[in-house]
Formats: structure tokens, sequence, C-alpha cells
């Protein structure tokens, strides 16, 4: 395994923590994500952080339930519009 | 021809012709097909099924006005998410006038905040990271977040918008809604790491 060529120097890390969202996203340009990837090399603390980071933005993905509301608040919605006779008519 | 004067007569397969002179049917449609979307949000936004359901109302209200001067330049969802979260945000204002500003400063000076749990939670079997318990606590962590970071991780990471489409929603930069996701994030990331550490199935697993 190869050794840190310098110090680990965490003022890097407060440096990068605002792009640690957009990394997760695909969203940096080259040569940032090349940053943060040399960074990540040798900082544990940030390789943690990036994966519960990921894992966090994962899980809200996986969990968010569907898009369905309650019948009675469908049915109210159509009645305040005035659409009664239309609900669950148009596709 | 002048490329600008053309008009879009269609919009996400809607009949932008027949929506603007005030179609039911197609207008049923649209509130078929967006409701669900409009309604989580405020849902979450409000955190009350009440005030959910009236901003719910209020928006297609206001959209079934509106669309007769609707342009085509935005998506139509994109149109219907502006309309509800500025519906929504008044309802907040209205409730506790103090504390809801969208337009609140990113406060740059103090630049990120450090992450304080270092605690590599990433794991532990999806079963405990998705149980019930385990839900409620994701939606809890949602509503502790400040308003202006909540609503655009709600359009973001919920709702699925992109980043113009948020910034255009909400009339923030794309960079202030970057900054924001990413603060919204950072902070379910701190308070899921203290869930989840404490959870009985984390004991066993390595604390770094």
């Amino acid at each position: 395994m190869a050794l840190p060529s310098e110090p680990h120097n965490h003022d890097n890390c407060r440096h990068l923590l605002g792009s640690l969202s957009d990394y997760v996203d695909g969203d940096l340009e080259e040569w940032l994500c090349a940053e943060i990837e040399h960074h990540l090399e040798d900082c544990e603390n940030c390789r943690v952080v990036v994966d519960t980071l990921k894992k966090t933005v994962y899980l809200y993905h996986v969990t968010t339930e569907p898009k369905q509301m309650p019948r009675e608040v469908k049915e109210r919605l159509f009645k305040r519009l005035n659409l009664d006779d239309l609900i669950d008519k148009v596709k | 021809m002048n490329e600008s004067t053309i008009q879009p007569v269609q919009a996400e397969g809607f009949s932008l012709q027949a929506l603007k002179a005030g179609d039911r049917a197609e207008f049923s449609r649209m509130v078929e097909i967006y409701s669900g979307n409009i309604y989580r949000l405020t849902l979450k936004m409000l955190n009350d099924p009440q005030d959910a359901e009236d901003v719910l109302q209020e928006t297609f209200i206001k959209a079934f006005r509106g669309l007769k001067n609707f342009d085509g330049r935005s998506r139509l969802s994109t149109w219907l998410f502006r309309i509800a979260t500025n519906e929504a945000l008044m309802y907040l204002r209205r409730k506790r006038p103090t504390f809801v500003s969208i337009d609140e400063p990113v406060e740059t000076e103090e630049g990120e905040q450090r992450p304080v749990q270092i605690v590599d939670w990433c794991c532990m079997p999806e079963s405990e990271l998705m149980s019930q318990e385990a839900r409620q606590h994701l939606d809890e962590a949602v509503e502790r977040l400040p308003h202006s970071l909540r609503v655009v991780f709600l359009l973001r990471d919920i709702e699925d918008l992109s980043t113009a489409e948020t910034a255009e929603v909400l009339g923030l930069s794309d960079t202030a809604v970057k900054t924001r996701l990413s603060r919204a994030r950072m902070r379910l990331r701190e308070d899921l790491s203290v869930y989840f550490s404490e959870a009985p199935g984390f004991s066993g697993l390595k604390e770094r």
C-alpha cells in the first residue's frame, strides 16, 4: 500500500465539505472530483462522511412513500374544483 | 416566422390549448396526475394534514385561474410546484411569522458546519435502516430542518426536481439551491448518524 506522500492536512476536509453533496450526485467539475478522491485516499473520517452522506440520500430515495393521497382528500379536492363528476373518469 | 412567437401546444402530454380554454376534462386529468405530488410536498412542508389539504385545493384553484396566462416556458409541473410552494410558505408565515423566510441569506462566513458524527453505519442491514421506526425517524429529521433548507431538500430529493427546476420554483440561483441542498443533507446525515449509532443493531459494528 502506498504511503501518503504528505502529512494529512485537516484544513482540507473543511474546504471540501461544501462540495461533498455535489460529489455524491456526480455533479462536480473533474478537477474538484479528482481533488476529493485524492483526499479520500488518506482521510478515513471524510470517507465515513461521504459514505454515510450517500447512504442518507439513498435511504430517502428508497423510502419515499408513493404519491397517493387518502381517498377522501382526493374526493374533497375534486368537489372543491367542481370536478366531482370527472373523478376517476379521465385517464 | 419568428420563433419566439411559436407557442408550445403540448406540455407533458397535455393539450395546452384545451387547458388554457378551461377544458374541464383536460384540467381534471392534470389534477389526477399531479395532485399526489403536490399533496406529498405540502404535507411534508407543513406537517399538518388539514393545512396541506387546504394548500392543495388552493394550488389547483389558482392554477385553474392562472392557466390562461401560462406561457409554457416552464414545465407544467414546475409551475404547479411554484404555486404550491408559495402558498405553503404563506401559510407558514401566517402561523409563525418570525421563523419563515426562504430568502434568508446563506451564512457564508461560517462556511460549512463541521461534521460531528463520524460513525460508519452504512453496513447495517437494510431491514434495520428501513424499519418502520427508522422511517419515522427519517421523517422527523426532515421536520427538524429549517424551512429554507427543508423545501429545497423536498423538491430535489423527494420530488426529484433538477437543480434548475428547484431554482425556478423558489426563485433562487442554482448555486443557492446547491448550497441549501448540501446543508440539508449534511444535517440529515448528522441526525441519522446519531440515531443509527444508538440503534441496537449497530452494536458489534466497527466504530471508527
